[in-house]
């Protein structure tokens, strides 16, 4: 049990109650996405896994320790946070510099800093903007900016605010394979999506915030289902789902594959 | 009418231009979506149309570009405010950092432009109801989640009721919900006759409300036409955009003789359910035979 969130209250100064009891398990190496309306509390919830955000009342449990006991030092070994805002996050003056940041704070050796610094740009196609200013690359170039310093910090678990948004074809291609990667060594993944695409393809389970609760926490397929009312988590099922929907195909598919084979099917069963 | 004549932007620390002879005349009130990976010169040519770029951030240009008789090169933002609108890629950005409230970031824009009180107070709360913003009136902007910041942003543009409407990645942090209320917004302002020039990386929902597609590809203009062409085109993945899903089903359909091979590729629901229904259709009555 990687993380352990046990009624978890978030109320901001201004009043606002951002999380209203949240509790919630998650288990090495899973692959959650969080998905909910704007405004649902998801990002107020990330931050409480990093020590930026501290309870109002409730518990985090990161790695079986207390959030509550661990500084923000502490929890950067355990997780890794890409902010949803990449110009938040993003303070050096080259992409490699950046990038190289976290391993230094967190006094990795040298050469498995090189290592990790040269790995992060490559998995995320900024090799050739090692020298680059961050702040003269393009949106989605600096949320892959962010998303490397991130991974240079090689942490047991990665928590991912919106990582689609601004990302091209080859960059969502990218980090799906990176995503991929990771979970075949065995991180446990956390994304926040509005993407339902990204989410269906790439996620096992999902869990619905809503109003600072979870309202609903189960495995893709069934959230495909139907298993959720659109309304709550304001979200639009994958294209192709809708599309296996519209042709009256009772249960859903989630992939273009999964498309094509359900279509050959229909195609030679006899009417 | 917005025309760019073989412009070209270099921005002071950049290697190859991040605009390369750009030609294209938008007519008033099209509705044009600009597509291409990240790098593109997606935001360049947004900040370029609404005055941003180069008068804030510096850069070289040659040839031309124009609003109405305005020329873009002479016209910084602040003379172009009221004409044109632009809704910024990161919408925290934009907040003026002058106001207190959401209610108060609507009206800044309308309030330097000296806008008659009683119009203001109108026209903030009809934008506000028409974005779902009114409960959030009285939370700072920087008290709100990013996805309320953009619609913020949206909502401050669209108060402005300019002639010009910029926007780069506009539902980029939103939920179903918000993003179906802007797209419902861009046919208000389709109707009013408004120029609307979106920047976009998910072509979904723009496919069935845009006039054009216009594709960007290392600064120059690959392609230029129709949605029902350009998203269809073999191409498109190479310039950086994400297929819909249903054109690449449609696409590795013809292959299994399950989408007829003369039907154009499909870039909506409606058109992919059809031409399903068709093949599926055809092939019962050939196996039937
Ligand atoms: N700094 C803050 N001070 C006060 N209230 C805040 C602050 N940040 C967020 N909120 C409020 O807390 C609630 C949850 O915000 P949060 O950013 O966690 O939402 P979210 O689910 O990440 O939304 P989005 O999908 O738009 O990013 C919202 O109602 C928001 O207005
Ligand atoms: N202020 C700046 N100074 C220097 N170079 C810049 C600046 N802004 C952008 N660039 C460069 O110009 C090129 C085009 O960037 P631009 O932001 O227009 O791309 P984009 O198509 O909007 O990309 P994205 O999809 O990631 O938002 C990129 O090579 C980028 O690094
Ligand atoms: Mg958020
Ligand atoms: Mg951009």
């Amino acid at each position: 049990m990687v993380l352990h969130i046990d009624s978890l209250v978030h109320r901001y100064p201004n009043g606002m109650t951002a999380l209203a009891g949240v509790s919630l398990t998650v288990k090495a190496g899973e692959r959650v996405a969080v998905v909910g309306p704007n405004g649902a509390g998801k990002s107020t919830l990330a931050r409480h896994l990093i020590g930026i955000a501290r309870p109002t009342s409730g518990r985090v449990e990161v790695n079986g320790r207390d959030a509550a006991g661990l500084g923000i030092a502490d929890l950067a070994r355990s997780v890794g946070f890409v902010f949803q805002n990449p110009d938040a996050q993003l303070h050096a003056a080259t992409v490699a510099k950046e990038v190289g940041f976290g391993p230094r704070n967190l006094g990795f050796p040298a050469d498995r800093r090189t290592a990790l610094t040269e790995w992060a740009l490559r998995v995320t196609g900024l090799t050739g903007e090692a020298d680059s200013h961050p702040r003269h690359l393009s949106f989605g170039g600096r949320k892959r900016v962010a998303l490397a310093s991130v991974l240079a910090m090689d942490t047991p678990i990665i928590v991912l605010d919106e990582p689609t948004t601004g990302q091209d074809h080859r960059s969502v291609t990218l980090l799906e394979e990176l995503l991929r990667g990771l979970h075949s060594q065995g991180k446990t993944i956390i994304a926040i999506t509005h993407d339902t695409d990204f989410c269906a393809e790439n996620f096992d389970r999902v869990v619905v915030l809503a109003e600072g609760r979870v309202q609903w926490d189960g495995p893709v397929e069934h959230w495909l289902e139907g298993a959720v009312d659109p309304p709550v988590s304001a979200f639009e099922q994958p294209q192709i789902t809708r599309l296996g929907q519209r042709l009256g195909w009772p249960t859903p598919v989630v992939t273009v594959d999964g498309f094509l084979d359900r279509l050959t099917d229909h195609a030679s069963s006899a009417d | 009418m917005i025309e760019f004549r073989d412009f070209s932007l270099t921005y002071p620390t950049g290697s190859r231009p991040a605009l390369q002879k750009i030609d294209f005349i938008v007519p008033r009130g099209q509705i044009c979506a600009v597509v291409g990976a990240d790098g593109a010169g997606k935001s360049t040519l947004a900040g370029v149309i609404s005055g941003v770029v180069p008068h804030m951030t510096g850069g070289e240009t040659t040839g031309w570009a124009r609003i109405g008789s305005r020329m873009l090169a002479e016209t910084p933002a602040s003379e172009l405010v009221g004409e044109v609108a632009l809704v910024m890629q990161n919408p925290f950005n934009q907040l003026s950092g002058a106001r207190f409230s959401l209610r108060e970031e609507i009206a800044f824009g309308l309030e330097n432009l000296g806008v008659d009180r009683a119009e203001m107070v109108r026209r903030v709360e009809q934008v506000m109801a028409d974005l779902r913003l009114t409960a959030l009136a009285d939370l700072s902007p920087y008290e709100m989640s990013g996805g309320q910041q953009q619609l913020l942003a949206i909502g401050s543009a669209l108060v402005m009721r300019p002639a010009v409407m910029v926007l780069d990645e506009p539902t980029s942090q939103l939920d179903a919900v918000g993003a179906g209320v802007v797209f419902d917004a861009l046919e208000t302002l389709r109707t009013q006759g408004v120029t609307v020039i979106l920047f976009e990386h998910r072509m979904e929902r723009p496919a069935r409300c845009v006039d054009r597609v216009l594709v960007l590809d290392e600064g120059r203009i690959a392609a230029d036409g129709q949605p029902d062409d350009v998203l269809t085109d073999p191409r498109l993945a190479d310039w950086g955009v994400a297929p819909l899903r249903y054109t690449t089903a449609a696409r590795q359909a013809v292959e299994r003789g399950l989408w007829e091979a003369d039907r154009p590729l499909p870039v909506t629901l409606e058109a992919a359910a059809e031409g399903f229904d068709a093949a599926l259709k055809g092939a019962r009555t050939a196996g039937g035979l």
